[in-house]
């Protein structure tokens, strides 16, 4: 069994990130993490948690001191399969899949998040093929991902690729949608937007902190 | 048309089964589905990782093509088998609702493209529609081969239920169970119906994905069930075709059955095997076994 678990790292006040709550919450809804207290209901319903290294309450506890850090390049939020456990029995009504999703957006921005994973791996190839053909086809999918991370995984997975292929579940071919230009143009006109905010857009303006 | 339908992407390819034989099951109880045209992916659990703003976008397209299709009624109604689109759909829906400033971003961008979303769409499942549309007699009339004796374990996996489905007990659903029911099968009471099968994890990190869909093929093996019963193609693709490689991991064999509801239920029907895309599933469960099962010729091995 792999475990992504190891001795924590010891981290000092002086390293953390006062901004990194507040970007977090900046996200719709996101201001509900300041209730948290830290019940560890999430963790105890999260049936990843064992695998990960540091569990959701940890998670949640991190973000608000500004361990940002270590948060941004933790599998945590990788790993989480968006089940929604968690957020359907959090007592607080916090919706902590939306907070993972919203760490894994800014790690990818900022380039912290885990390199060689095969999670983020994955969702920047899905990203890409949706967004240049607004589908996604499976198997052309798959092999990127392997290529790209473990191609040893490519040969293991080659039977059960043609065991699917034979029974007509998997094609070589790219989905694709007719109107592409049209979905270009609605991806264009959210280009420079985000949700999640930058650290600068709290910092006071005309001073130095 | 009744109804308008989103398949998805993966019910075009590993899961076309679930779309074979879900189409086959509406003709039979005489609903009216026409597939939405140019749909677009939902953007699954990748998209919102890395922009949600655009992955919120892609279902805003769906809706707005949608409801230009369905014109001339109130609603437009998206019946959508896949439970990562399921969840997709509903979770830009109810953001779209709730958030003022975002529905203006996202229908300035439409209007690039000419597209206009005006909160006209319903995401409806087909076990939403099954139970809540229909008389629980107009299934039972079209029982051809009852399922008794038939032990199924109902497995609705994460996304269809959690957390924004409101036709169905979040925390202990029942709607397929009701149904299996209807056809004279016995589904099985577990604790692991909405647990995690692992999702994309038995792509990515398999150790942890294999962990995850074993535990639940294993507790309906040991409860005795014929077949474990699915709503959503991701979760049929891990618990069936893993199931040689969970086998040799765990040292314990684990040999079932996973079929779509829509495949049970076209069974019972009477509806052709091809026509509910049974060949394509691995480990087979046809009406042949169905009936020698119900008969009480063949059982299960704990």
């Amino acid at each position: 069994m792999e475990k992504w678990k190891s001795w924590r790292k010891i981290r000092y006040e002086s390293e953390l990130d006062h901004y990194f709550p507040d970007q977090i919450a900046s996200i719709p809804g996101g201001n509900k993490i300041f209730d948290c207290i830290q019940c560890g209901t999430c963790s105890g319903m999260c049936p990843i948690s064992p695998y990960m290294d540091y569990t959701p309450r940890q998670l949640i506890a991190m973000i608000r001191a500004g361990f940002k850090k270590d948060v941004l390049s933790s599998h945590t939020t990788w790993l989480c399969a968006s089940c929604y456990s968690c957020t359907v029995e959090c007592p607080k009504d916090i919706r902590l899949t939306d907070i993972m999703y919203a760490a894994k957006r800014l790690a990818i921005r900022e380039g912290v998040y885990p390199r060689r994973f095969p999670i983020p791996v994955l969702a920047a190839e899905f990203f890409k093929s949706v967004e240049s053909h607004g589908r996604s086809s499976e198997g052309r999918l798959l092999v990127r991902l392997f290529l790209k991370t473990n191609p040893l995984m490519m040969l293991k997975q080659m039977g059960l690729g043609f065991r699917l292929w034979l029974k007509g579940r998997l094609s070589a071919g790219q989905e694709s949608i007719n109107r592409k230009a049209e979905l270009r143009n609605i991806m264009q006109a959210l280009e420079k937007e985000r949700m999640v905010k930058d650290k600068t857009d709290f910092m006071p303006t005309g001073r130095e902190i | 048309m009744d109804y308008l339908y989103y398949p998805g992407c993966s019910l075009k390819s590993t899961g076309r089964a679930y779309e074979e034989s879900m189409l086959s099951v509406f003709r039979k109880l005489d609903l009216a589905v026409m597939e939405l045209e140019d749909w677009n992916c939902c953007g699954a659990t990748a998209y919102m990782s890395i922009s949600e703003l655009k992955a919120f976008a892609l279902s805003a397209r769906n809706f707005a093509l949608a409801e230009a299709q369905c014109k001339e009624l109130s609603t437009a109604e998206l019946v959508v088998p896949c439970a990562a689109c399921y969840l997709c759909l509903n979770k830009a829906r109810r953001y779209l609702d709730e958030h003022e400033e975002l529905r203006e971003k996202i229908n300035r961008a439409l209007q690039t493209a000419n597209l206009d979303y005006h909160n006209r769409t319903r995401i409806r499942h087909p076990l939403d529609v099954l139970a809540n549309d229909l008389r629980p007699e107009k299934i039972k009339d079209a029982v051809v081969h009852s399922l008794s004796g038939i032990k199924v374990a109902c497995y609705y996996g994460c996304q269809i239920v959690r957390p924004y489905a409101d036709f169905d007990d979040q925390k202990n659903p029942h709607v397929m169970d009701d149904l299996a029911r209807l056809l004279g099968a016995e589904p099985i009471s577990w604790p692991l119906k909405t647990r995690c099968c692992g999702g994309s994890l038995m792509g990515t990190a398999q150790d942890v994905g294999l962990r995850l869909s074993f535990i639940i093929l294993k507790e309906a093996v040991k409860r005795g069930c014929h077949a474990v019963i699915t709503a959503c193609p991701l979760c049929q693709f891990n618990l069936e075709c893993y199931q040689p490689k969970m086998s040799n991991l765990y040292g314990e064999s684990v040999n079932i059955p996973v079929l779509y509801f829509t495949q049970l239920m076209g069974m019972a029907f009477g509806i052709s095997e091809r026509e509910l895309g049974l060949q394509r599933n691995f480990n087979r469960l046809d009406t042949a076994s169905l009936s020698r099962i119900s008969a009480g010729g063949e059982h299960v091995g704990i």
